[in-house]
């Protein structure tokens, strides 16, 4: 479809890049990404693809906005406390750009719906923040065949990986089953300085962009790191070899989606 | 003999075992750790009986479950 005259004014600053142009910012009005949290990662993920003309978003979360996720969940505000995530994030991008579409799941994912759920997006992106729903994510993007940005955030670091089926290790190759409940802290237990989710998450939106308009090279086969302290990043290359995987080996012995118990905040 | 850990060149004692660079380098709950030698990962059950080379490039890989 041609760009509108708005259009054509509103990505100037995409379109004038040789990587993009009228043909990626096409391709970007026509891509559909879905966000699983509307959090730390997932609220400034999903501001920047709709500031970048992504035509359509889903945002799939159960919680409400509180007044502790203002700290850096940037795509809520205060009159939005007590208000589902999905709506208040829903409207803010409303807000920012007419040409998204937002698709709005109140629901955490689970082994039952999330393989449906990721089925018509072209890239997802994992904002959660506990690591069933990130094992759940990566085995279900495997075996729906769909690429994903994996991330996460604590204190003053954060690190992302980017999967794309058939390119390089999944998740799951790399840290193989989730630590047991309270083994490993988590943001609510550690604390995160907030501007740790806007690094990040715009991290994967960038990802997401570079995936659509098929330009760069992906964090596939590579763990970045961050460390906010040092101010250091550090690309950690990961094995190629990713044959003995249980999902995406070449013999998977992890076929069904697996619901482990929820471990998220509750460690004392 | 000087090795790779984490992208920084040190040095350290020839013949160290990956236990004893774990404790090195206090790396936090060492048995959730995930690490890579030579973009190779080292399987749990062989850390302890794993020697560190000169010239080695050692990865610790950890879980990070923030988010929300």
């Amino acid at each position: 479809m041609p760009l509108t005259d708005e259009q054509i004014e509103r990505y100037s600053r995409h379109i004038i890049l040789k990587e993009v142009g009228a043909k990626g910012q096409n391709k970007l009005l026509k891509a559909k990404v879905l966000i699983i949290g509307a959090g730390g990662l997932g609220a400034p993920a999903a501001m920047y693809l709709a500031a970048a003309g992504v035509g359509t978003i889903g945002i799939a979360d159960a919680d409400e906005v509180d007044l502790s996720n203002l700290q850096r969940q940037i795509i809520h505000g205060t009159a939005d406390v007590g208000k589902a995530k999905v709506k208040s994030a829903r409207e803010t991008i409303n807000q920012m750009n007419p040409d998204v579409t937002v698709n709005t799941y109140r629901t955490f994912v689970s082994s039952e719906n999330i393989r449906e759920l990721i089925r018509d997006y072209d890239f997802i992106i994992d904002g959660t923040d506990n690591f069933p729903a990130k094992f759940l994510i990566n085995d279900a993007c495997v075996m729906e065949k769909k690429p994903f940005s994996h991330a996460g955030i604590i204190r003053f670091k954060g690190q992302l990986m980017t999967y794309v089926p058939g390119e390089g290790p999944c998740y799951r190759c790399v840290f193989k089953n989730p630590p047991p409940k309270d083994a490993v802290p988590t943001c609510k237990q550690a604390g995160v300085i907030g501007a740790m989710g806007g690094v990040i998450g715009s991290l994967q939106a960038m990802e997401a962009i570079k995936y659509i308009i098929g330009k760069g090279q992906l964090l596939t086969g590579s763990l970045l790191t961050y460390d906010a302290l040092t101010m250091e990043f550090h690309k950690i290359k990961l094995p190629k070899d990713t044959h003995n995987c249980p999902v995406c080996g070449e013999h998977p012995t992890i076929t069904e989606l697996i619901d482990y118990e929820q471990a998220e905040c509750d460690m004392k | 003999m000087f090795i790779t850990v984490g992208g920084e060149r040190k040095e350290v004692k020839d013949g160290i075992t990956l236990p004893e660079l774990i404790e090195l380098e206090k790396v936090e709950t060492p048995e959730y750790v995930t690490v890579s030698i030579n973009e190779e990962f080292i399987a749990k059950e062989q850390i302890a009986a794993t020697v560190i080379k000169d010239g080695d490039n050692i990865e610790f890989l950890y879980f990070m479950g923030g988010g929300q």
